[in-house]
């Protein structure tokens, strides 16, 4: 791939290790690329393995994951480096908003204070400076800076994702990892939030990961889509692509059965069934229990990533006798 | 609207007042009250979905927990199949007289009137929002399906009441129903747990279900197959639905008429496709242009409302939104608009929406 990419994912193993049930592949060859100012969204459902990407990316997995793969960051091999190494680039480089703002902030803390401490955990600048940059954080966010003596119970539900942005932010990353920011909030809070992410990727020209369910946030945010099943990648391409000529069967029911306020349609596609266990994984397509075009070799035989556009990627056997 | 609408409600006033503190109890201040629903009149035809909309603390669930008697209204008529089932009307239901000040003192008069509502309840069912926490984890699903029928005392034949669960549950999508009788909850998934709910408040095959924000806690997969499902429950069994959501696109695909609310007051309502097509309220237009379009090529100039709804503790004067509102003139300070009508069954509350010309 182009050597300009940010973070380059190659062939992402996770698996956590589950007394009596042997292990959950929870994620399964993923690679990508972000690149410098791009915004980079990763779909899918619940238990998809979204989140456990970007925890293995960090590598903030709890101890019974095992993780294999490589991921470069500027050139350097994050899953090699030494644990103490590794604390370098956190949040200075590789920074993430975690999901559920509401409980991610320190409850009996004020907000302000949470910030600095941030700053000064990895000694970037003096107590002191440090207070003045907490302030031009906030108001970065759109928070008045004398609300930073507040604690998070007397914000509401938008400000904490916001004062949640400016931790992020602390260290001026070169990747901001946003773990379903918007979830839980209003419509209007939540185009505020992405105004303000979009807003913030321009002033400060980093990249975004944006994990989400939400495909309309996708279209309107993204300029890669990673549309993800099962812990693996069904889907890879440029955002027009893949709303416009989906060519995995999954994306495509997945964009039908969202209900489009422009096209009210009678009856809306539905995806019957569930997603796999991870415990219990069909041995080929992990799509096929629920797939609508199945054919026999999806039963036995998991399908490879075929490239059948210019940087899209899908992953289905139909699509062979279409190259 | 040939027929009689199954529920009407006029003018519905819930305040829930703050307790005071010791200093105004002392300077005997009036104790602060947060209007949660301040003036809110919508009817319901029989087999009708109206979906309110608006943002969270706009007072929609309120309504819900009003018209199901969860909470007692402050003032107002809710009426449902034309009789009263307002707080004040299930206690003289009950052979209470109510009393003046609206406060119940003994035990006994606060148990009584609740008696009626268990006949306002065998009619009108509600869904709620989290089907990870509205279902019984040491109840088997045959017996949350049951519940219901027991409760209120019907089908007390052991097999009519197996046979009942059972077509409920298969109306609900969850079949061999056999095989869902002794599972519990936590066996099953969230959009299977959520068919439960659906079977538990279909079991009694009311006339009007209240569906607060049913979809929102599932997947968008499965989120499709429980939309189909309550559609296909309301044209079957010509259900009458309140929907609260505060997502317009299923609104689009789901309801026949959509009323918006803003701080306590519907804004603008009327038929779906008119409202969505037409918005006549800078709220509703603002609240359209951001709602996530799932095409790359549409993306589009957003209204975006700065801040937050307001505290209902002290509304603002004259029209409650014009703080907030892009097109906001002197006169809105002043007046509190009126419904306007629009064009036929669609009204909104300001001062710019163009009345219809009569016809």
């Amino acid at each position: 791939m182009a050597e300009s990419a940010l973070l380059r994912v190659r062939n992402l193993n996770t698996e956590f290790l589950i007394p009596d049930q042997g292990a959950a592949r929870a994620l399964e060859d993923i690679s990508f690329d972000v690149h410098p100012g791009e915004t980079l969204g990763l779909v899918g459902e619940s238990g998809c393995g979204k989140t456990t990407a970007l925890m293995s990316i960090l590598r903030l997995l709890p101890a019974n994951a095992r993780i294999s793969g490589q991921v470069f960051f500027k050139g350097v091999d994050l899953m090699t480096l030494p644990e103490k190494e590794m604390r370098a680039y956190r949040w200075r480089e590789l920074a993430i908003v975690f999901q559920g703002a509401m409980n991610a902030l320190n409850p009996v803390m004020r907000v302000g204070e949470q910030i600095r401490e941030a700053i000064t955990l990895h000694r970037l600048m003096p107590t002191r400076e440090a207070e003045v940059r907490v302030g031009e954080l906030l108001e970065l966010v759109g928070i008045p800076k004398e609300r930073g003596a507040q604690y998070p119970f007397q914000y509401s539900g938008g400000m904490r994702q916001r004062a949640m942005i400016a931790m992020a932010l602390a260290c001026s990353p070169s990747i901001l990892f946003a773990d379903e920011p918007t979830t839980a909030l209003d419509v209007m809070v939540q185009a505020q939030v992405l105004e303000l992410l979009n807003d913030i990727q321009q002033r400060l020209g980093l990249a975004i990961v944006l994990v989400t369910h939400d495909l309309g946030v996708v279209a309107e945010m993204c300029d890669t889509v990673v549309v993800m099943y099962g812990g693996k990648v069904a889907e890879y391409g440029p955002v027009d692509v893949i709303f416009n000529d989906p060519q995995h069967p999954y994306t495509q029911k997945l964009l039908e059965s969202f209900p489009d306020l422009n096209e009210p349609t009678e009856v809306l596609a539905s995806i019957p069934g569930t997603p796999p266990r991870l415990t219990e994984i069909p041995p080929g397509c992990r799509f096929e229990p629920r797939c609508h075009v199945c054919i026999n070799r999806c039963k036995t035989e998991s399908p490879p990533l075929l490239r059948v556009g210019e940087s899209h990627l899908a992953a289905c056997h139909l699509l062979v006798d279409k190259l | 609207m040939s027929a009689s609408p199954l529920l009407i409600v006029e003018n519905l006033v819930k305040h829930f007042p703050l307790t005071p503190s010791l200093v105004d109890l002392l300077l005997r201040r009036e104790p602060e009250v947060v209007r949660a629903v301040d003036g809110v009149s919508f009817s319901l035809a029989r087999g009708e979905v109206l979906a309110i909309v608006g943002e969270s603390g706009c007072g929609k669930t309120t309504i819900a927990r009003t018209l199901i008697g969860l909470e007692e209204e402050t003032d107002g008529t809710i009426l449902f199949n034309g009789q009263r089932i307002g707080a004040t009307d299930r206690r003289t239901l009950a052979g209470l007289i109510p009393l003046e000040s609206g406060a119940v003192g003994t035990r006994e008069q606060q148990t009584l009137p609740r008696m009626s509502l268990k006949h306002l309840r065998q009619h009108a069912q509600m869904i709620f929002q989290d089907p990870y926490e509205s279902l019984n984890p040491r109840a088997t699903i045959f017996e949350i399906v049951a519940e219901p029928l027991l409760v209120h005392g019907l089908l007390r034949k052991r097999e009519e009441r197996i046979a009942r669960v059972k077509s409920a549950l298969e109306d609900a999508g969850l079949r061999p129903a056999e095989d869902y009788f002794l599972r519990y909850p936590h066996e099953l998934s969230g959009g299977q747990r959520q068919r439960v709910v659906i079977a538990g408040a279909m079991v009694l095959e009311p006339e009007l279900l209240i569906a607060d924000e049913p979809v929102s806690m599932l997947d968008v997969s499965i989120r499709a197959e429980i939309l189909n499902l309550l559609k296909d429950l309301q044209k079957k069994r010509a259900v009458g639905i309140v929907f609260i959501t505060h997502d317009l696109g299923t609104v689009a695909y789901f309801a026949d008429r959509l009323a918006v609310m803003y701080l306590g007051r519907i804004v603008e309502s009327g038929p779906t496709a008119e409202v969505l097509k037409n918005p006549q309220h800078p709220y509703t237009k603002a609240l359209l242009s951001v709602v996530p379009v799932p095409n790359p090529r549409l993306r589009r100039e957003r209204i975006i409302l700065q801040g937050e709804t307001p505290n209902p503790l002290n509304l603002p004067g004259g029209c409650r939104f014009h703080p907030r509102c892009p097109v906001a003139m002197e006169a809105c300070k002043q007046s509190d608009p009126t419904y306007v009508r629009v064009a036929e069954g669609h009204e909104a509350a300001c001062l710019l929406a163009q009345p219809v010309t009569s016809s």
